[in-house]
Parts: structure tokens; sequence; C-alpha cells
């Protein structure tokens, strides 16, 4: 009789551990922010486009600009408030001499656009308008502020989701960029 | 108890019937000549969850980016995608997050065996149960059936009253 008896601790213990690893489960979900999505585009090439440049409409550029070196996607738009609570520490990113393109995401109006840039300071290399949010789709952005982090072969390697904040940068960004600012000087490439 | 299941029932149906009337709403603009494409993108945008909302359908949500994967589905179906084309277009770009119908991984195993292991457990408990309940059956005594047997008798006698 000692089947039963072996049999009898593991109905004991299954229920248990079932409920210790829902206990696990559920705990983890009070502290994730469901807000946050990964990037599908992580590890994968920058989609192709052809898009306008803000200021001047007659300049087009395709995703080759955002290949050849290390840099910063940045989608924003005017709407957007939390783009403008970032934009300061954009234009100090900037300062510092890192390389941040833009991409202006269904903003009301190309005027207003550059309104902004003009008043509030431009960090930007260059910025890409998309006016219907095509592009943005390719991205799989789905609000604004985004930032991608690119490297040299123009590859998303991190999105980032919500303003980029000296927390943010610190913790999260700087690190992966200057490790892709390393690779990128190691390979004879000019910062 | 019937009229606490036949209101519960009347509660869901109408709530049944205002999810199909918002739908109709945002379907308004989306013209078609051929009833499969319009078949399969109401199907679609159904199936198609908005990455900007937490819980609700592209059809369902009133923010522009549902407004756009939309358009963008209506377009692809317009020009003759399959339904698994428009899938693999919106999980390419949004991750598996853009549809309600989670891939099979070991990831996402418990949401499909979830159920069926729930089931399994139930059907082990009642057979446990039931099996138990047989044992306990007990073996009467020749005295006790005796016993038994005027008992009987004596409650006939009782209902004939």
């Amino acid at each position: 009789m000692a089947q039963p008896n072996r049999f009898k601790w593991l109905v004991l213990a299954l229920p248990l551990l079932a409920f210790l690893w829902l206990t696990i489960f559920l705990l983890r979900g009070l502290f994730s922010d469901p807000t946050e999505l990964s990037s599908a585009l992580v590890g994968k090439p920058v989609p192709q486009f052809e898009l306008p440049d803000i200021y001047d409409p007659s300049t087009t550029y395709t995703e080759a600009v955002l290949h050849g070196r290390p840099m910063l996607l940045n989608v924003w738009a005017t709407w957007c408030p939390t783009c403008r609570a970032e934009h300061a520490y954009l234009n100090k990113l900037a300062q510092q001499g890192v390389y941040i393109v833009g991409l202006n995401y269904k903003d009301d109006s190309r005027a207003k656009a550059v309104d902004w840039l003009n008043t509030l300071g431009d960090p930007y290399r260059l910025n890409l308008f998309d006016e219907r949010g095509a592009v943005a789709i390719d991205f799989g952005v789905y609000g604004a502020p985004e930032t991608f982090l690119i490297n040299a072969n123009g590859e998303v390697m991190y999105r980032h989701v919500g303003d980029v904040n000296e927390r943010v940068w610190s913790t999260i960004l700087e690190p992966q960029y200057r490790a892709l600012m390393a690779d990128f000087e190691r390979a004879g490439g000019q910062p | 108890m019937k009229h606490w299941l036949a209101m519960l029932f009347a509660v869901l149906m109408a709530s049944v019937g205002s999810i199909s009337v918002s739908y109709a709403v945002n379907l308004e603009t989306y013209q078609f000549d051929d009833p499969n494409k319009e078949a399969l993108f109401r199907e679609l945008i159904n199936e198609l969850r908005c990455p900007k909302c937490q819980n609700q359908s592209i059809a369902d949500s009133d923010a522009p980016l549902a407004k756009d994967l939309r358009d963008r589905t209506y377009l692809m179906v317009q020009q003759g995608a399959t339904k698994q084309e428009v899938v693999d277009y919106m999980v390419a770009r949004y991750g598996d997050f853009a549809y309600y119908r989670p891939p099979v991984r070991l990831s996402t195993l418990v949401l499909w065996l979830g159920p069926v292991l729930v089931v399994l457990i139930g059907a082990l408990v009642i057979i446990v149960r039931v099996r138990q309940q047989r044992h306990e059956e007990v073996e009467l005594s020749d005295h006790e059936r005796e016993q038994l047997a005027a008992l009987q008798s004596s409650g006939q006698d009782n209902d004939h009253d």
C-alpha cells in the first residue's frame, strides 16, 4: 500500500504548486506596464521609405539616411504633450553630440512643426515628415514619442516608448548607444 | 432561478447588440463591390487589436491609429490580400499583440492548454469522488437486514392510513 501514499502526496502538492505559479504570474502582472509593447522590429533592418524633409518639401530621403552610423530615431509631433516635455532633453543630448534623426508623425501642419523647431530648438540632424503616418505604421509606431536605437547597419536595436529623460537615457539608452558607438569607431567610423 | 437566468440572458444579448451597433458606425465609410471582400474586411477588423488601446479591436476603437489600420486593412483587402497576408503584415509591425489569436508557443501554451487542463482536473476530481463513494457502500449484516425489512413494512402500513 505504498502507492496510494505517494499518490496522495502528489495530489496535495499539485494544487499548491499551481497556486504558487499563478501567484508569481499575477504578481509579475501587477508591476508590468501593459502599455509598453516590445517592438517587432528589434534585430531587423529599418523599413524602406521615401519621405520629404520637414523644412524643404522638394528634398526627399530614403531609408539610406538611417544607415551608416549608430543613431536615435525620435518619433514626435506638435500635438503630443510628452514630446514637448522631452524636447529640452533631446536638445541637451544633441549638444553632447548624440546623433538624432526626427520622424514627424502625422502633425497638424508642416508650418506648425517647423515653428516648433524654430522656437524650441532643433536637436535633429535631419527630420522626416510623415504626413499620413504610413511610414510610422511600418515602424510599428503606436504613439508619440517613441525612440528607436539604430545601429550602423541600419538595424533596429531597441525601441523606447514614452519620453526620453535623464533616467531613461542614462540607464537604458546611453549604455547601448555607447556600445554601438564603440563598435562603430573600432570599425573605423567617424563619430 | 429561471427568472434570473432569463434576465442574465437578456442583458448578455443586449450587450452583444450594442457592440454590433458600434461596428456599424465605424464601417460607414468603407465601400465594397465584392461581398466576399467586405466579409473578410469585417472579420479582420474584429480580430486585429488596436495597438494603442488595451483591449479593443480596430473595429471598436476611435483612436486615430485604429482608423489608420482600418484604412490599411481596407486597402490591402481591396487589392486582393488574403486574411493571412493582412495578419502577417500587422504582426510584423506590431508583434503578436496585434492579433487576437495568439500563436502556439511555449510562452502561450498555458493559454491553449489551460482550459483543457481545467476540464481534465474537474473530470479527475469527479471520477475520484465517485469511486470513493462506491467504496463507502456498507454491507448489511443479517440482523440489520431484518430490521430494515421490518421498518419498511411498518412504513408501508403507515402510508395506507
